[in-house]
């Protein structure tokens, strides 16, 4: 896919064969492939490698847990579009890879790990610090290598490139023992070239299936365009709006489909799903046809599968065969690149009349378009949505933010609104807690001109913030705002909804944030008003380096609305009426 | 329902793991799985039969498909083809019985391919009801069976054949997959179409 390629042509010279080590095939192979950062952590069977490296010009991230450093290749493909690079040795350090793996699996992130591995007489003998990670991270990559031989370094590195960017893309690990790190073979970038790749054999666009869909389209009296990530990772983000524009249907977006339309367009109706507005999922339960772009119905926007648009022809326009028919049965299937599909689509459609079903959806909003809070008076409460929708307003929504998972993260998602694609960088498949900081410290160093923020629970942060250290060393100006509510607050909200208020295991005793950034080097404050709200974010900004907000908010303020887990997307649990929060007009 | 998926495999370590691995992630036990290689260098062909839902066929072709290593599927489904297994069966036999199982033999089209004093071994192909009818007289008769061992399903798609061909061949209607899970049709059909 042309947006995830790397450039190569600015390194030529490596067209001739030279005789180098494994490990410096291995920098080579990189450097040819368009890299120019990657995020690691030596050990024993990687040495060979890193030995090498000052000899390349590679910028090299020292992560403090190779977790982290799969989450920053991670948030560095995602912000950037090109292709992330993790390193790490061995055993441990390889295991350690996975949670981020499975991270970028499960969210198609273009991705290439490499790990060391004891010397290939070994393997298999429980040798010091050896695993099986190619067998471990079988079903979380789109493919794995094991490598044992110098020549076939070159080949396969340029081979799981190939893999990563292409169709639905996805990591790709690397596995070299020691050995072959150490021998020599002759370098041929050129001769090295991955075999053609070949397209998934069942991609079908036929015409009949256009036809279809442009019939379904133009007979249409209430449908709605699904969009998701695949319209940013196939780069169709005019396409779509094109298509939007030109027959006036409006945009409904997954979570990480968010930034791929723009909020602000007309036709944008806002997020989907368990935590979507409720006029979105009111509209698609009502809907009659729906036109899927590059999203997968997931079981988070579609609610129980029994009751889901029923009265909705669906078209499902997706770059993965595997996905048709997996959880709704569609009634066409345009099986395909989406940019390349809709250039192909879009000719054939005209223009058409939208604005009987706009108004319906327009009037459904009513009451519930007076979401939470935005503008509450300063009455001594802190609402997370206030810290979210301050930030939009104040960076005019022009940061990248990089979220962890749980509340938090919904209510960035309803209150900042993003306009442009790769603006929200989040775990949404998997769902991974200590995503935030790591995947900020990619974004960041993949795009250094853009204002990046964290937005993550006191919970998650927890789990990946030895990365702080990894912001100083690297000197990050990334500015991290922690939604502080004392618990694992999404858990807590289910357990308030499903498990009779019993919070077990939820209320969470967390370091001073302030100080912790402190003993790192990192300026912080804490904000309990909202009053405080925006000098503290302005003061984050105009600080020369990194910057910690602990948002001390509301403790059991939870997101609304909600579809519990299993049920139907138009069974949501609302905002109590008695509840305080309602926005004033001035903020709408 | 069962699935039957053909596929051309690169011939290196771990692709049949891959392969596995598909199914064991969706839960799905795998019957028979055969494989060997194939009229195309570098690739192994494989048989693979599974028990599914009726719909899950689709995409567990279009996962297999996904694997790189993975060359070609064919999901055989209900279209004409012919399916054998090899059988080898160990049988307790002394000179004084031999000859009841060399009638049995004769009757199935099997072979004795091993003579001991104590035993002999019957090798036998043949589609699965045929091998399971032999097993189940050896079972119901005096014999002693001590070892079975049996290869897995193999499945090719027929030919581009007319119909006429096919009904003379005893296969029935060119798209009317040949039963083979009728008894009654084993032998008739091992007389019919299979080579000698």
């Amino acid at each position: 896919m042309g947006s995830n390629a790397n450039t190569q042509e600015a390194n030529a010279h490596l067209t001739t064969p030279t005789r180098l080590t494994g490990s410096e095939i291995v920098w080579a192979t990189l450097v040819g492939e368009g890299v120019t950062d990657v995020f690691g952590y030596p050990g024993g069977a990687i040495l060979p490698v890193y030995d090498a490296l000052r000899k390349f010009p590679i910028h090299h991230t020292l992560v403090r847990h190779e977790q982290g450093a799969a989450h920053m290749a991670d948030g560095y493909a995602r912000a950037s579009g090109k292709v992330g690079v993790a390193i790490a040795t061995s055993g441990p350090g390889a295991t350690n890879l996975v949670t981020g793996i499975a991270t970028a699996m499960l969210d198609s992130i273009p991705m290439v790990c490499i790990t060391g591995n004891v010397s290939s007489k070994v393997l298999g003998t429980d040798a010091f610090q050896e695993v099986d990670i190619t067998g471990i991270t079988l079903p979380v990559t789109k493919h794995n290598f094991l490598i044992s031989r110098t020549e076939e370094i070159a080949p396969a590195l340029r081979q799981a490139f190939q893999i990563a960017r292409s169709g639905r893309p996805g990591p790709v690990l690397v596995d070299i023992t020691k050995d072959a790190q150490q021998g020599k073979a002759i370098f041929d970038f050129a001769t090295a070239k991955p075999r053609a790749y070949r397209p998934h054999p069942m991609l079908n666009v036929e015409q009949h299936g256009l036809e279809s869909a442009v019939e379904l389209i133009r007979n249409a009296k209430r449908p709605i365009i699904l969009a998701g990530h695949g319209v940013t990772e196939s780069g169709a983000m005019e396409q779509v709006r094109t298509l939007a524009e030109r027959t006036q249907i409006p945009v409904a977006l997954t979570l990480l489909g968010l930034g791929a339309f723009p909020a602000s367009h007309p036709l944008n109706l806002g997020m989907m799903g368990m935590h979507g507005e409720a006029w979105v999922n009111h509209a698609i339960q009502e809907a009659d046809l729906l036109i899927a772009c590059g999203m997968r119905f997931d079981d988070r926007v579609t609610g129980t599968l029994a009751s889901y648009a029923t009265k909705a022809k669906k078209i499902h326009i997706e770059v993965d065969p595997a996905e048709i028919n997996k959880n709704v049965k569609v009634d066409v299937a345009l099986v395909g690149d989406l940019r390349e599909v809709l250039e192909e689509l879009l000719p054939r459609i005209g223009g058409r009349d939208g604005s009987a079903w706009l108004k319906t959806i327009e009037a459904s909003k009513g009451a519930s378009a007076v979401r939470d809070i935005k503008n509450l008076p300063d009455d001594g409460h802190l609402y997370a949505a206030h810290v979210v929708h301050d930030l939009w307003r104040i960076t005019e929504g022009e940061a990248v933010v990089v979220t962890d998972v749980g509340q938090h993260q919904m209510w960035e998602a309803q209150y900042f609104h993003h306009e442009k694609p790769r603006s929200l960088i989040t775990s949404g498949g998997l769902g991974t807690m200590g995503f935030a900081l790591p995947a900020a410290i990619g974004a960041k160093t993949a795009c250094p001109e853009k204002e990046v923020w964290v937005i993550a629970g006191d919970g998650g942060f927890q789990m990946t913030a030895a990365e702080l250290s990894t912001i100083v060393q690297e000197k990050l100006k990334i500015n991290i705002a922690i939604i502080n509510n004392g618990y694992l607050g999404m858990v807590r909200q289910w357990q308030e909804f499903f498990y009779e208020r019993n919070y077990e295991s939820t209320p969470l005793v967390s370091p001073d944030f302030v100080k912790l950034a402190d003993a790192h080097g990192i300026s912080g404050r804490a904000v309990r008003t909202r009053a405080e709200v925006e000098s503290a974010v302005h003061e984050a900004r105009t600080a020369p380096g990194a910057f910690l907000i602990n948002f001390l908010v509301e403790k059991e303020d939870s997101v609304y609305p909600m579809i519990p887990a299993g049920s139907a997307l138009h069974e949501m649990i609302r905002r109590p009426d008695h509840d305080p929060l309602l926005e004033s007009p001035e903020d709408l | 329902m069962l699935h039957t998926f053909v596929a051309y495999v690169e011939d290196l370590p771990g692709v049949l793991t891959r392969v596995a691995s598909l199914f064991r992630r969706l839960n799905i036990n795998i019957n028979s799985l055969t494989v060997g290689r194939s009229e195309r260098p570098g690739l192994s062909r494989l048989t693979l039969v599974c028990e599914a839902s009726a719909e899950a066929g689709h995409r567990i072709q279009a996962s297999l498909f996904k694997l790189e290593n993975v060359v070609d599927v064919d999901d055989i489904a209900q279209a004409p083809s012919v399916t054998r297994e090899l059988a080898l069966i160990k049988v307790a036999a002394t000179p004084q019985n031999r000859s009841q199982i060399f009638e049995l033999v004769e009757v199935f089209r099997a072979r004795i391919v091993d003579l001991a004093p104590e035993s002999l071994m019957i090798e036998m192909t043949g589609v699965e009801s045929k091998i399971e009818g032999l097993i189940q007289v050896l079972n119901e008769g005096e014999e002693r069976i001590l070892e079975i061992c049996r290869s897995g399903k193999m499945t090719m798609r027929r030919g581009h054949h007319t119909s006429r061909v096919l009904r003379a061949m005893g296969a029935g209607a060119a798209e009317r997959p040949v039963s083979e899970d009728d008894p009654a049709n084993a032998v008739e059909e091992s007389a019919d179409i299979e080579p000698a």
